[in-house]
């Protein structure tokens, strides 16, 4: 007789599912403690009005060259300006400029590359000689001719050109990365079953080609972010970038800092702090996000 | 020279000059200066550093220094001023001269066997091409120099050594005008073929002959082995560097890539040379002929409104700017229209009673949101054009975009390459713009001639008329008791700041660094002086 077999009374609990951002800290925690330093960054930049405990353009002689103290936490400069607030509003600029070189440089440069390898053939080796042409040069090198080229041109408080000098470099570097990514997904069943459904190039680009790059591209894009920050703060050093007064940590490290840096070194400390902490964020979060969405880094 | 034919007029003028000079504060930090007696040494290349480029090589058009530290080695002048005991004159191209006592006629004797570069000989008829071409250009053809001589009324070359001005109204400081270090001779042919020529090519009777120009980078000349005058110059021959970035420069005269700056440096640059370089730098200091001023232009709206002019004017705290920029900056004085400390100046205790010199900037500041408000413009945006050279235009810019925000004004500061800058002021294409008033002597006629109506004086880029301003210019300048001069002034310089067509900033101060090896340079008031190079040498 078949005894009877007692069903341990067990349960089965759904396996909890973490949220994506979670994950991504978990896995990630360099890039997670990166993510909180753009954060902040990103917080200060946007209410800088509401941050920062002075005016980062009022003058005051009477505070010039103060070190660090409990009124003035970064010292002033030789105006007597606020450092702290110039730090801060300085990453308004940073960003904003940052982002948008970033952007429009990563999105052109990634519309050139698929296309270059969605067409193959002749368009293909004559974009890509070009694109050969403009990595031969420096990035700062090629931001510097476009720049002296182009002049100022302020909308909204931003040099448009300044932006579009930063971006430029920015292009071919992403077009190659972009193009190689996209000429495997060219030789897909689905791009072929596209055609042989008479789609347009435009629709089969922008619908069934670029979604498949946007792993690579988003990488790129905040890599770029760092770089175009470091650009835009090499720029303003060398007198091309923004111009005085507005707070800029390139332009802080420039004109009188170079002076008083003995004496008062807190003015080209605490700028260049900032410069490399939102290089390193920008940087680390990049490679961060590459290891979490390339599915190679994740074997 | 005859010296019985001076007026009391001219001795009047000489002696106040003096006095200006030494007012001036020539200062040394090292107790020999680049002009010290030695035994001079010949040979040699000497660099030098030249933080601006010319837009340019036509002095007569031109009031920025970086033609004349680019050109001066190349060209000659009728007459120089007396470095040594400033501010008197001495010949240059002229060998003797002669005053008459009622100062309508100035006969100058030129030197015999001089040559241009390309063998030309010099004659009287290039004397007065060139004259005629600065107080009467032909279409096309700008010079900044007209007003200095809209007394000439005829000039005569009664033999090849011989030039005559005639003049319509006696003019007591002209004997210093012909000195100008604008004034270089040029070659009557060359002119004849092309008006416009000297702006772009060389050709002078100077102590060097032009090498060669990389835009950018430099300016080279080699000695003028037909130099008129005996065993002149020392040196082999220049290099002038062009170095916009003051780091870079005081990296190069650290190094000893550049032995000198002419034009002059701030003082953290200088308290960082004497650190460093400690007995290798020689320092030498002065009070500066030149003015940095604001200007606005007339022709646009809303600066056709005095009332927007003023209360941008009265926004400005001088005497604060002056404090405090003077640690940083080569500006160190607030003052008038003349040079603060010099026998024509306003005293300081009348210049405190004039709206916008006063102490009392918050009652200033009230008044100028006033006017805003009454013009209807109460939340003026506009651009400010400014240089991009570090001294002092960039601290000047970011101290105006303080001052004007005060007032609730919203300022753009836009920084451009010497060239640009220049051009955008001389076409108009400006709103608000850092101008510089940049004088060789502190003689009126010379400082107020910037404020005459713009079609007498094009280097007045406010682009203002003002019949009432010509007037007292014209009143003053030929009126020879100083004490009725000095009112006449004050008329000037009150309308002036009324109207504030352009405006003061603040006065300069001159600091010339230069490593001990260089000798034969002299220190003086102003950087456009004594540039020519012809006297220095190399004391390695």
């Amino acid at each position: 007789m078949a005894g009877a077999v007692s069903q341990p009374n067990v349960t089965y609990a759904a396996p909890k599912r973490r949220s994506a951002l979670a994950m991504f800290c978990l896995a990630q925690p360099l890039g997670a403690v990166s993510g909180v330093a753009i954060l902040i960054m990103l917080f200060g930049g946007v209410f800088a009005d509401f941050v920062a405990p002075y005016d980062p353009l009022t003058i005051d002689f009477g505070a010039m060259l103060a070190p660090p103290s409990w009124e003035h936490w970064m010292g002033t400069d030789a105006f007597g300006r606020d450092i702290f607030s110039r730090v801060i509003y300085g990453a308004r600029t940073a960003l904003t400029i940052g982002f948008f070189a970033s952007l429009f440089g990563c999105v052109s440069g990634a519309m050139i590359g698929v296309a270059s390898a969605y067409f193959g053939g002749r368009v293909d080796m004559v974009v890509q000689r070009f694109i050969d042409v403009m990595l031969s040069f420096p990035i700062i090198v090629l931001a510097l001719v476009v720049v002296a080229m182009l002049g100022r041109n302020l909308l909204g408080g931003i040099d448009i050109n300044l932006v579009f000098a930063i971006a430029i470099p920015i292009v071919p570097k992403v077009a190659r990365v972009v193009r190689s990514a996209a000429l495997s997904i060219r030789e897909m069943p689905y791009i072929d079953a596209a055609r042989a459904a008479g789609f347009g190039h435009m629709r089969i680009i922008l619908r069934h080609m670029v979604p498949n790059v946007a792993a690579p591209f988003l990488i790129m894009f905040t890599a770029f972010i760092a770089q175009a920050i470091l650009l835009e703060a090499s720029l303003s050093f060398l007198g091309l970038g923004v111009t005085e007064p507005t707070p800029a940590w390139g332009l802080m490290l420039s004109g009188n800092a170079s002076d008083f840096y003995r004496e008062a070194p807190w003015m080209i400390l605490f700028p260049g702090l900032a410069i490399s902490v939102a290089v390193f964020a920008f940087n680390l979060f990049g490679d961060s996000l590459r290891d979490w969405l390339d599915p190679k880094f994740k074997v | 020279m005859n010296q019985n034919h001076l007026s009391f007029g001219r001795r009047q003028f000489l002696q106040t000059t003096a006095l200006a000079a030494a007012t001036a504060g020539l200062g040394l930090y090292d107790a020999s200066p680049a002009s010290a007696q030695a035994a001079p040494k010949r040979g040699g290349n000497f660099t030098f550093a030249i933080s601006a480029e010319t837009p340019h090589y036509d002095a007569h058009g031109s009031d920025t220094f970086a033609t004349l530290h680019f050109g001066a080695p190349f060209y000659s002048t009728l007459l120089q001023f007396n470095l040594a005991d400033y501010p008197k004159v001495k010949g240059d191209l002229a060998a003797s001269w002669d005053v008459a006592a009622d100062l309508m006629t100035y006969t100058f004797k030129l030197t015999p066997n001089v040559t241009f570069h390309d063998g030309t000989a010099l004659t009287s008829a290039d004397v007065k091409a060139t004259y005629d071409r600065m107080r009467n250009p032909p279409t096309g053809v700008v010079s900044t120099r007209q007003a200095t001589f809209i007394d000439i009324d005829a000039i005569e070359t009664p033999d090849p050594l011989t030039v005559v001005f005639k003049m319509k109204n006696p003019n007591p400081a002209m004997l210093e005008h012909f000195a100008s270090p604008w004034n270089w001779i040029y070659a009557a042919k060359d002119l004849a073929a092309n008006p416009n020529g000297p702006r772009t090519a060389i050709n002078g009777t100077g102590p060097f002959r032009f090498g060669e120009h990389v835009r950018g980078s430099h300016i080279t000349g080699a000695r003028n082995d037909k130099y008129f005058r005996q065993g002149r110059p020392y040196l082999d021959g220049f290099r002038g560097v062009f170095m916009t970035q003051p780091a870079a420069m005081m990296n190069a005269l650290q190094g000893g890539q550049v032995l000198a700056e002419f034009r002059g440096i701030s003082p953290a640059e200088r308290d960082r040379l004497v650190q460093v370089m400690g007995d290798r730098v020689r320092i030498e200091e002065s009070s500066w002929t030149l003015n940095l001023m604001v200007v606005f232009n007339t022709e646009k709206k809303p600066f056709d409104d005095v009332r927007v002019r003023r209360a941008l004017h009265l926004a400005i705290d001088r005497r604060a700017g002056a404090q405090g920029l003077a640690r940083t900056a080569t500006l160190r004085d607030a003052g008038g229209l003349i040079r603060p400390g010099s026998p024509f100046a306003m005293k300081d205790e009348d210049l405190l009673k004039v709206p916008g010199f006063g102490r009392d900037i918050a009652a200033a500041r009230n008044e100028a949101r006033r006017l805003l408000r009454e013009a209807g413009v109460p939340n003026l945006t506009f651009v400010l054009h400014n240089r991009n050279l570090a001294q002092p235009y960039t601290p000047a810019g970011i101290f105006l975009v303080d001052q004007w925000r005060q007032i609730g004004v919203n300022v753009e500061h836009r920084q451009s390459e010497t060239s640009p800058y220049l051009a955008g002021m001389s076409s108009g294409n400006f709103d608000v713009a850092v101008d510089f008033s940049n004088l060789f002597m502190d003689e009126p006629s010379l400082a107020l001639a910037k404020y005459l109506s713009f079609n007498k004086a094009p280097e007045n880029r406010s682009r203002a008329i003002d019949a009432e301003m010509d007037r007292l210019y014209a009143a003053q300048s030929r009126e020879r008791d100083f004490q009725k001069r000095f009112d006449l002034i004050r008329q000037f310089e009150k309308r002036a700041l009324d109207q504030a067509y352009q405006v003061p900033l603040l006065w300069w101060h001159r600091i010339v660094p230069t490593h001990r090896t260089v000798m034969g340079w002299q220190m003086s008031p102003s950087h456009n002086l004594g540039q020519d190079l012809a006297d220095v040498w190399l004391n390695t």
